[in-house]
């Protein structure tokens, strides 16, 4: 096995970082500890990030890449050129390796024991095939489907609360309710989570609790697996363009006068391009790019991977704008501020001036501009996808999995399932993403109408 | 005023260079013309003849911005620069890759775009403000908090699944309508009614959202207080003083939109098969036909541009505090 550290993983993880040395530096500034702790006691609040933390850490598991090493062929073990397979796996796959591996011929619908389209049987006429691994265990006789399902369900309710209670135990024990902190709201979300979660992975084990799509993959490994695209695109594209915004930004609004200019005529230019063409065309030529040079690329996720990236920086180019612009304005407000000019009089330079005294008071705009533009984002992709200038055909995203299905609405009877999976795992990201960032937002920006 | 405005135009023709310079760089300096022959000839066929021949068919085969070899004025002009770029500034697109006119198509295209964008546009906006007026007028109670609840349940919906959905539910449990198509005169109205009802249902949970917090930012203020205290009725608050004062954030983020109309929605159009502007893009995106996406992105920053004069001049409508200068 050899570790694989694709760039969108060291991006991810440096965010993470990011968040937790932010975290860390937080709880030692009393405005923003406050802040935090309103966040913190708010239920909904709470809730949603509960949520989150659940697509994080899916997210964060698809993330850790490996490449398996290949058998050695024919050589003594220890000897001859170590080979490494082409394919380029993660945690989360070596988890849910049996839903990866049992792929059925084509369509078959959530819990189904058999193919979802008749096909012409050796000899027996037109029927419905049976499912090589949906409900294999009951063998050929099916008579315990609905028993065995309701078993496995209850088995499952009793994984989730057998794992929800160590938690309960924990939070009861380390009074976290009392810091005012909404612990009620974090282990009934918990709760509802894993009673979900529990039965379906006890149904996992014997069936395909979504069905499967058209090339008979398991439609829940694929939701799965997009969370990761969802998350990546929604964060890294904020990550991406930070560093110039927040540069641009203070810029434009702390030196003034041509640089202002220069930087105002830039992000007007960049805003006037419909931000879909502009998306477009970028995309359209990186894909040339990518084309022309497979030598950059060691496998094909390296080069979904290299893919993925551009479109977090294109529409990280599309998007900075309007966070220069509200950096610029909020400079614009600090600079004339008593404490500025103090330090103006001291003698202190204009770098250490912008870096000491204007970003740390801007960085709460950063926050809410992060978590704001996150569900928007994760949304984008879907569109994009659909629009064929989204992540390569080869990385699993809800947009790929709604550009999939969506033909085959028209078949009677229809395919609903990787649709409505697809929809439903994305409205629960973006839900939580959105009703985390108003607490954000309204714990964080002083002007925030209640 | 007038002098105001011809500065703003003015001022446009710097911008639109750098929208045109971007375009330039990202279309011929980032891949050269032979990466797009190569690309648009598929591996099989290409030999350095064929993709010869394809630059020439299309313009290509000249040095991008500085003709060395050409006489006089020719130098600057016998450029793929003044040839695909420059030109634009005058309309003239050039051909698309299946050899029809762009100019020509995109000005037939216009009227099925606005077909759509203008019915949802206006019904958007007025839903969304009534709703958000209502929410208000209703703030601080259970319908109030079930209507923010909504709002952001339907902000979080992928608008796919909206499109989606009501094509199902419509036209194919339903049968009210024609799941896709397009016709002019009368029986416009037949294929246009659901993609209009979609696109504002799609839109209206962000819109009202947002416009519910104008509403309530305006409705703490001193002279709401006063309005009340003389006896005013709460309809005649709402709608004589905090509508008519919030309409200013209002209009500077819709009359931007207005200009833009003209380019259609992506989504909607190439769901429901309207050849409008929007579509349009989509198959030139799909057919990777450069010179159509190069036309449409220079038509709408030129749109937008437009809009944000029109925004200015809003402003002066609205607020009389506002002078243009």
């Amino acid at each position: 096995m050899k570790p694989v550290l694709l760039w969108s993983d060291a991006l991810l993880f440096l965010l993470l970082a990011l968040v937790f040395a932010g975290g860390w530096w937080s709880r030692r500034q009393a405005h923003l500890r406050d802040a935090w702790q309103k966040v913190g006691a708010g239920g909904t609040a709470m809730a949603a990030a509960t949520v989150l933390a659940a697509f994080l850490v899916v997210g964060v598991l698809d993330s850790v890449h490996y490449r398996e090493r290949l058998p050695d062929a024919g050589n003594e073990p220890g000897k001859g050129p170590v080979a490494y397979s082409n394919e380029v796996l993660s945690a989360l796959d070596a988890l849910l390796l049996p839903l990866k591996t049992r792929t059925e011929k084509t369509y078959s619908a959530p819990l189904a024991t058999h193919l979802f389209a008749k096909e012409s049987l050796d000899g027996e006429g037109r029927d419905f095939p049976r499912l090589k691994h949906g409900g294999a265990h009951l063998g050929a006789a099916l008579d315990g489907h609905d028993g065995d399902v309701a078993a496995r369900v209850v088995i499952g309710f009793g994984i989730g609360v057998a794992l929800w209670l160590p938690l309960w135990l924990f939070a009861r024990w380390r009074k976290f309710g009392g810091s005012g902190t909404a612990i009620r709201a974090v282990l009934g979300t918990a709760l509802v989570l894993l009673l979900i979660a529990g039965p379906v992975a006890s149904l996992a084990a014997g069936y395909h609790v979504l069905g499967t799509d058209k090339v008979g993959q398991d439609v829940l490994y694929l939701t799965l697996k997009s969370i990761r695209t969802g998350l990546l695109i929604g964060t890294l594209t904020t990550l991406i363009m930070l560093p110039a915004a927040v540069l641009l930004g203070i810029l434009a609004g702390y030196v003034g006068g041509w640089v202002d200019d220069l930087i105002q005529y830039l992000y007007t230019v960049l805003n006037s391009i419909p931000g879909v063409l502009l998306i477009a065309a970028a995309v359209l030529m990186m894909q040339v790019i990518i084309d022309t040079h497979p030598d950059w690329f060691a496998t094909a996720a390296a080069r979904a991977d290299a893919r993925l990236l551009a479109l977090c920086l294109i529409l990280g180019v599309t998007s900075w704008t309007g966070l220069a612009r509200l950096l610029r304005g909020e400079t614009l407000k600090l600079r004339e501020m008593d404490y500025v000019q103090a330090a103006r009089a001291f003698g202190v330079g204009r770098l250490a001036i912008m870096l000491r005294h204007i970003l740390p008071n801007l960085m709460h705009i950063v926050l809410i501009a992060l978590v704001m533009d996150f569900s928007g984002l994760v949304l984008a992709e879907a569109v994009l996808s659909y629009v064929g200038i989204g992540v390569d055909p080869n990385t699993i995203s809800f947009g790929a999995m709604i550009n999939a299905a969506r033909m085959e609405l028209a078949r009677e009877p229809m395919v609903w399932w990787s649709l409505a999976a697809a929809f439903a795992f994305m409205f629960a990201l973006v839900l939580a993403a959105n009703l985390f960032a108003d607490a954000v937002r309204d714990a964080f920006d002083p002007r925030a109408v209640k | 005023m007038l002098a105001y405005i011809v500065r703003r135009l003015l001022y446009a023709i710097p911008i639109l260079i750098g929208v045109n310079l971007i375009t330039f760089a990202l279309f011929f300096v980032v891949n050269s013309p032979d990466d797009m022959a190569r690309m648009q000839l598929g591996v099989k066929r290409v030999t350095p003849e064929a993709i010869d021949k394809w630059k020439m068919e299309r313009g290509y085969d000249k040095p991008l911005l500085w003709n060395a070899k050409a006489a006089g004025i020719d130098q600057a002009t016998e450029t793929i620069f003044f040839r695909k770029s420059a030109r634009m500034f005058a309309f003239d697109f050039g051909r698309a890759d299946d050899g029809r006119d762009i100019a020509r198509e995109i000005r037939g295209r216009m009227a099925p775009s606005l077909a759509v964008a203008l019915p949802v546009f206006a019904l958007g906006l007025f839903a969304a403000v009534s709703f958000a007026l209502l929410l208000v007028y209703f703030r601080a109670s259970y319908l109030d908090f079930a209507g923010v609840v909504l709002c952001v349940a339907m902000m979080s919906v992928s608008g796919l699944f909206y499109i989606i959905g009501g094509q199902w539910l419509v036209s194919k449990i339903w049968h009210l309508v024609p799941i896709s198509g397009y016709a002019g005169g009368l029986d416009t109205a037949k294929f246009i009614v659901l993609p209009v009802i979609i696109s504002v249902v799609g839109g209206i949970g962000s819109s009202t959202r947002w416009y519910r917090t104008l509403f309530l930012e305006e409705i703490s203020k001193d002279y709401v207080r006063t309005a009340r205290a003389k006896g005013l009725s709460e309809r005649a608050v709402l709608f004589g003083h905090v509508l008519r004062n919030a309409l200013i954030p209002i209009l500077t983020g819709v009359v931007v939109l207005i200009p833009l109309l003209f380019m259609g929605s992506l989504l909607i159009e190439s769901f429901f098969g309207i050849p409008g502007l929007g579509s349009y893009t989509i198959d030139a995106i799909n057919a990777q036909d450069f010179a159509v996406v190069r036309a449409m992105v220079f038509i709408g920053s030129l749109l937008y541009i437009v809009g944000l004069l029109l925004t200015d001049i809003s402003y002066t409508l609205v607020d009389p505090r506002v002078r243009l200068q």
